[in-house]
Parts: C-alpha cells; structure tokens; sequence
C-alpha cells in the first residue's frame, strides 16, 4: 500500500478521531466532510471511546493472504455508547464462545504489513473485554 | 419517454472456462443475443462489467468488446456497480432507448474471473466493499453477508435447515438450467457439512467463482412489433443505494436499497410486487435471498427463512425465487449476472425455459433484483409480456 | 525534583510454555525450568509488535499521570525489536497518543537495556527544565533462534513511564551508569536471530557490570540494600536475578515483586522497566526502590526510586502489571508459536 494512503488515515486510525455535526449533532467515523442528514459541512473532532458492544460477527477462514497467519479470525461489528458503529478484527478470543452484546475494548494493533518491505499498517481491533 | 423491449437474449455456458478468453465470452454471448434477433447491426453498446482491471488487467472495456463482436465504431461504454454492474448496464441501455438517443442498444455483461489466483479474485472482489474501513480490516465478502446472517439469524431465531434451503431449491432449479456453472442438485445436509467460509456461512450458502458473459438487446415497442418476432415490454426500472459500509448501514438485517429500488420500479409499472409471477434476485450468498425478499415485500420481516424452508418460493410454490437457479447454482460472472437475471426471466415470459424449468400457467410479469456489494447499490427491472 | 508521574505495562495474552518447546529441540524440560527458572513465556501475535506494545503501555502511563498527551515534549521507545531497520517506533507511537506534533522523538537501542536509557535520558530532560514531560518506553518482541537456549526466554511486553516534575508517583533520588565494551551478545545488521557468548555472558557480563552499576548507586546515594524495600534487577531468565541479588546482599523478598520472568520470560528492554511497573502497582508511599537494568554490550542503568503518596491513587487508574501477566492467558503450542514468530517458509 503506497504511504500516502496510510498516512492520511492515522487521525482515525491511531486517535479515533470521529466527527459531530456542528449544525445538526449527527455523529459520523469516519469523519466526512458533509453531514448525510442535514448537509452542514462544519464538525467538530472528538475521540470514540474505547469500548463497544458486540452487534454481530463472523469468523474469516479463508482470508486474503495478508491475513492467512491470523486465520481463522473473527471479525465484528461493535456499536460504540454514542451510537457509532465500527468494524474490526476481533483478536485474542475463543471464536466459538463469542457471543452478540458481548463488551469488547480497543487495543492498537498491526493490520497490515505489506508483503515484508511495505510501510506498516497501524489500527485499532477488538478484544473480549476481560478486566 | 419511448416504451422499451427486449428483442433478443443470449447467454453461453457458465463455469470456469479455461479455454475462452474475457472477449471470446462476451462474443459469444452477444452473438447468440443478436442471433435471437435476428439482428447484425446495433446503434451502441453498454456493457456491465465490475473488473476487467483485476481479474483480467484489461480497463476500455467498451471498445474492445464492441470491436471483438463485430460492431466497430459504434458508441460503446462500460458501466461499474460492483455486483450490480450487469443490472446496471441493462438500466442505462433502457435509458438510451427511452430517450430516443437510440433505437437499438445492446446490454451487455461479462466477468472473466478465473485467470487469477483464488486470492487474486477474493481481493478484486473485495474492492466492491469500503476499502478502508472494511477490507483493510481483513474482511472478506462471506464476511460481510456472516455478518447480516448471524444478525438475521439471531434476530429470527432462524435454523440452519430454513438458511440451507436456500441453496438447495436454487440448485434443485439450476439442475434444469443448461447454462448453469452448477447444474445438479444438492441435500440440506450438505450445505450444514460443507467447509466453512465465514461463519454461519458454509461453501453452499455462498455462490462461485464464475467466468461467464450474458446480453441482450433493447428496442422501442413500435420497432419490435416491426421485428415480428416475440418481445417483452420493460415496465419499471428502480436503483438505489445505501451507505458502501455495513457498519454504517441503519439495519444489518435490511437492505434500504434493494426496498428503495423496488419500490421505484413497481410505481413506473404500475404494479404491486404481488402481481410478480416470479423474481430474479440476488442470491450471492443464501442469507442474501433471504433479506432481498424481505426488503422487497415479498415477504414479512423475518419470514422470508421460513418460507423458503416451506416452499413458497420453489419453481411450484406462490411466488418462484430464481427459478433459473440463483447465482449459486447458475453461476455468478459479477458483470454478467444482471443480465443473466433478465435473460431468465424474458425466457419464463416467452414461454422459453428448458428442460421442465418453465413456470405453469403462463406468466405474465416478472422482477429482477440485481445488487452491488453487501446492498449498496440494487438495481430493479419489471419486465411483462407484450 | 524530577521523577514518574505515569507509568502503564503492556504484556501480550499467549504464552507458550518451556514444555513445548523443550519437546521440539529434544531437550530436557524439568533441567532448563530448573537451571533457567523459567516455566513459560508471553508470545505476541503477528499483529502484535514493539509500536503496538510501547501504545498500548503509553495509554495506561497516561491513565495514571492524567495529564494532556500533548505536554508531553519527548517521545523515546527502547527496543531492540523496532519494526523498521529505518523510521521510527516513537513517531507511531506520538502519533497515536496525541503527542505529535511539538515533540522531540528517538528509538533507543542497546539491547536489554534500551527502555532504561529512555528512561535515564527523560528525566535528565525534564530536571534541565527543557520540558514538562517526557515519554520513555522500553519495550520488545525478541526473538532467540529455534533450538538457541534464547528460545526459551525470549518473550514480548512492554513498560511506559511519563517523567515529570509534579505529581509524582515516584521520585528518582539517584540514577548511575555503568558501561564498558563487552561483546556478550550481539544482532549484526540482516540477521534474524542474536547471537551470545554463552557462559561468557554471565560473570563477565552481566554480573560484572550489574554489580558494579549497584554499587555505584549505593556509594552515590550513600545507601545500603537494607535501606530498600525492593530491588529489581534486568532478567535474562529467572536465577540470574536472584543471584545476583544474593551477590550484593538482597533477599528474595525484596525481589520478588519484580521478579517476572519465570511466568513472563525475558522482555528484553521491557524486562527490568516491567519489574518497576508491577513493584510500584504494590509499593507504598515512602517505599525505596533499586531498579538496575542491564544490556548486553554492555550497560547498567541503575535509578533510586522514592514512592510518594499519590501512589495510593495512581495505582488503580490502569491494569495492573501481574493482571496483564497473570489473568486470561491463551497458551500455544510450538507449531502456532512458529507461525506467529514467522519461524515457518512459506510461498510468497
């Protein structure tokens, strides 16, 4: 993946970073730069929390290859207190007892790694919440 | 607006094709729409396809298809909707002919998807997702349809006997479909013992890798009746779409889409979706069918399992579900699927269908529902007899 | 005075334990638990490295230091398991954190030490009144070559610590260093696995220069052992840390709560660091703590720690270090293990 790509994601990547409506108070991740419900064009930043419930999830066995070390993995749909949904890796689980409502945390974690000689790819996945 | 008709289908053999080419299929399946036509020449040429950059590295498709089938010169373009691009290309060639801008236009869909490695086509495949908060992820498409099927299921309490009995009544009508990739039929046992995709999803709840190519031929009503050879009117055409990430989507258990196009092309045709005799949907994956006959109003929420597993939409049941065999059993060329989806159905109307596929009792109007994606884009037609 | 106003640990949750690896070599299993005291070690997942370790401790220093990341004026990650041969671990980890971009960022490396000279290098920033803060992470996923006796101990976890000015959790009374060139292990570039002197590593390395560097201190800070409540010691595997201990007139006492590598492994430049994390996650106020570090090269940074009374409150604001180590473990086996270490050649 060339850089640039990686780069201009980090603020959501790294930070969360998710945007609200000024004009009408939607939330939006990834931030956007005009508002689906009522058009406003001006957010404000603000960080998602760090943990969410499980809406849904699946597990991947057969993967790209850029994932095949991780396979089989799980993969989810967590809906955050405000509303905001986001999908992720689901890391360190037992796949067969994962359950929809569970409470998962965000760990910062390596998503990709581009063959042996890319730039790294830095994110957040999920983990059954455990303390 | 002019009234539009199909005069003419062609489709080929789906499967994995090694000895043809991206252009030899295409070929072929426009010459055999030109040949139920009876026609040599068209005035332009649109053509659904959703990677030739990936499964093939050949982009400019339109022109090269248009030279390859004997039509140089004319104005050809490829349209791109992901998995809906053939339901897509049919929609833009019904808007060239209605508008008057021309009389005879060929849509046209293709998918050359086996000269790449199997990680090759889940990647190209994959770019129909949001690329950067999905597929970075490591989801893949099973992936993304697991997810609305553990959702469904949960929500429904659905049984894994109501999901299998999706793939199984789609292979139980491809088996009678001479053009399917998949043409026999298959238990419900060995949907819940095949290998495992992404959960709850198995290999038979998902549809192929298919190379396969499908056209057909759009003309005014006045110039088909002049054709002398039988036609079928288009009454409605609807598309929409929806947010490309499930994540952002209102319902994982819903396709806004699919029931936005819907609703779209049965108000141009006048109709009810009760009045359909039979429908083309998109099963790309079996919980697809299920969500797609819901969202159209086939079917109550949480009901469309249960009616599968009942029969209702069986080739003898109220309402026939793909009677052609479905994406699972048919085939599934990304590009081409839209079309083979109106082929279908210009086939049950014409009285055409082989081999005992043919639906009783004469029907008269029919839907296709094409969808992109995990249901960002749909793409719905109304086709009735003349 | 200058010292810790956050500290946060980070440990991966699979372990393997020396069973299944002794199994694979032929080795005698009961032998090296015994001669090595080491029963297990953490293993990080390929997603898994030292930039997502170094995050991960960073977050929880700055639950315990409460503070605005964006004070924070260095960023400096110890490892000798960066991702890059070239381009920072610091910069992701800046990033992440909110840090960037009015900060000064550098990778340290010397070994197992490199997390302790971050730490050594911020305090000295922030006692220069260059800065208000001052990030420094000690943290690794090294790897021994299959078959080496590294194998069995090199393990993956990471430890953060925030310097300051105010609110301290601990104080740094005294720091020392003791350095000489001692080549007892050693990583040329393109080398996959570290190579070691074997027993040279021992009394010439590690015993020499730890000693010294603890009695540097000592002499410095004018203090005995008996004036500490604890000591860690770096920890290449279990016995070295208790003997040397022994060595300089410590009890097992004063080690113990530190002493993580039996259950843990050796995490390299997060190994003495971690000890600091989980002895203060049960220390008092008052309570006086001897932390020396020691990287192969060779190096010992040694820190006179003085626990103050927001520990009482600081403590609970993060996981705590023996939760990360203790609770929830996944263990593998050596063939998973390889394959997440990317021990197996696979096709391109």
């Amino acid at each position: 993946m060339f850089p640039s790509r990686i780069w201009r994601e980090m603020p959501q990547r790294y930070r969360l970073e998710a945007a609200v409506c000024k004009k009408c108070g939607k939330r939006y991740y990834p931030p956007r730069l005009v508002c689906a419900e009522c058009g406003g064009r001006q957010f404000d930043t603000y960080v998602l929390p760090e943990e969410g419930k499980l809406l849904t999830f699946t597990v991947i066995r057969t993967p790209a290859s850029q994932f095949s070390d991780l396979a089989p993995y799980a993969m989810g749909i967590i809906k955050f207190d405000d509303g905001l949904q986001m999908m992720g890796q689901i890391a360190d689980c037992d796949i067969d007892k994962l359950k929809i409502g569970q409470k998962m945390r965000l760990e910062f974690r390596k998503i990709q790694t581009d063959d042996t000689h890319g730039v790294l790819s830095y994110a957040y996945k999920f983990i059954p919440k455990w303390y | 607006m002019r009234d539009v008709a199909v005069v003419g289908i062609g489709i080929m053999k789906w499967g994995e094709l090694w000895r043809k080419s991206f252009r030899d299929i295409f070929t072929e399946a426009a010459l055999n729409a030109l040949d139920d036509a009876g026609l040599d020449k068209i005035d332009s040429l649109i053509v659904g396809c959703m990677s030739g950059g990936l499964f093939v590295g050949q982009e400019h498709v339109g022109a090269i298809l248009a030279d390859y089938i004997g039509q140089k010169n004319i104005p050809a373009a490829r349209v791109e909707s992901a998995c809906a691009s053939g339901g897509l290309a049919f929609r833009q060639a019904y808007i060239e002919v209605a508008s008057g801008m021309s009389d005879i236009v060929m849509a046209g869909g293709v998918e050359k998807m086996t000269d790449v490695s199997g990680d090759g086509a889940t990647y190209a495949l994959a770019t129909a997702a949001d690329q950067d908060y999905e597929v970075f992820h490591g989801v893949t498409f099973p992936g993304l349809y697991a997810m609305m099927a553990r959702a469904y299921m949960k929500k429904y309490k659905t049984t894994r006997k109501q999901l299998s009995a999706v793939p199984v009544k789609a292979h139980k009508n491809g088996s009678m479909n001479p053009f399917a990739q998949y043409p026999f039929p298959i238990k419900l046992e060995d949907v819940a013992n095949g290998v495992k995709v992404a959960d709850p999803l198995h290999i038979l709840d998902c549809s192929p890798i298919t190379d396969g190519a499908a056209a057909a031929i759009l003309t005014t009503v006045d110039i088909a009746k002049k054709m002398k050879k039988p036609y079928v009117r288009i009454t409605g055409t609807g598309m929409a779409t929806d947010t490309i990430a499930l994540p952002q989507r209102e319902s994982l258990t819903w396709l806004k889409s699919t029931e936005l196009a819907g609703k779209r092309a049965l108000k141009m045709a006048g109709r009810k979706i009760t009045d359909m005799d039979m429908v083309e949907v998109h099963d790309c994956f079996s919980i697809a069918e299920i969500i797609v006959t819901e969202s159209l109003g086939i079917f109550k929420k949480g009901e469309g399992a249960k009616a599968a597993a009942r029969g209702v939409t069986a080739l003898d049941g109220k309402i026939p579900v793909n009677p052609s065999g479905g994406l699972k059993s048919k085939g599934h060329p990304v590009g081409a699927t839209g079309i083979g989806q109106v082929v279908e159905i210009v086939k049950q109307l014409r009285g055409d269908a082989e081999n005992g596929r043919q639906i009783k009792g004469n029907p008269k109007v029919g839907m296709t529902q094409n969808m992109g994606g995990s249901g960002a884009s749909a793409v719905v037609h109304i086709l009735e007899v003349a | 005075m200058v010292g810790i106003v956050g500290y946060g640990a980070m440990i991966p949750r699979h372990r393997i334990k020396v069973e299944e690896i002794a199994k694979v070599w032929g080795a005698d299993a009961p032998s090296y638990k015994k001669g090595l005291m080491l029963w297990q070690k953490s293993v990080p997942t390929p997603d898994v490295d030292t930039i997502t370790l170094s995050v991960e401790a960073t977050k929880n220093a700055i639950k315990r230091a409460q503070i605005n990341p964006k004070d924070i004026g260095a960023v400096y990650v110890g490892s000798e398991s960066h991702p890059y041969a070239v381009k920072p671990s610091g910069t992701t980890v800046a990033e992440a954190i909110g840090a960037v971009p009015d900060c000064h960022c550098a990778d340290f490396e010397f070994a197992c030490k490199a997390g302790s000279e971050a730490m050594f290098v911020c305090l000295g920033l922030v006692k220069s009144g260059y800065m208000k803060y001052a990030l420094a992470v000690g943290g690794d996923t090294s790897q021994g070559a299959p078959g080496d006796a590294l194998e069995y101990s090199a393990s993956a976890g990471a430890a953060a610590f925030i310097m300051g000015k105010t609110n301290l959790i601990a104080e740094a009374l005294e720091t020392y260093s003791f350095m000489t060139d001692t080549p007892d292990f050693w990583r040329r570039e393109h080398e996959f696995y570290p190579q070691h002197g074997g027993r040279f590593t021992g009394e010439p390395a590690y015993f020499r220069t730890v000693t010294g560097a603890a009695m540097g201190i000592m002499n410095k800070a004018k203090m005995k052992p008996k004036d500490f409540k604890y000591v860690i010691f770096h920890q290449p595997n279990g016995k070295f840390p208790l003997r040397v201990g022994k060595m300089l007139g410590f009890t097992k006492k004063q080690i113990e709560p530190g002493w993580l590598t039996p259950r843990l492994g050796n995490t390299y430049s997060g190994s003495s660091p971690l000890g600091l994390t989980s002895t203060l996650d049960i220390s008092k106020p008052g309570d006086m703590i001897l932390m020396i570090s020691y990287g192969s090269g060779a190096g010992s940074d040694a820190f006179v720690w003085r626990v103050t009374d927001r520990i009482k409150e600081a403590r609970d604001l993060a996981v705590h270090t023996t939760t990360l180590l203790d609770k929830n473990q996944i263990f593998v086996d050596y063939g998973t293990y390889a394959k997440y270490r990317h021990k197996i050649l696979k096709n391109k």
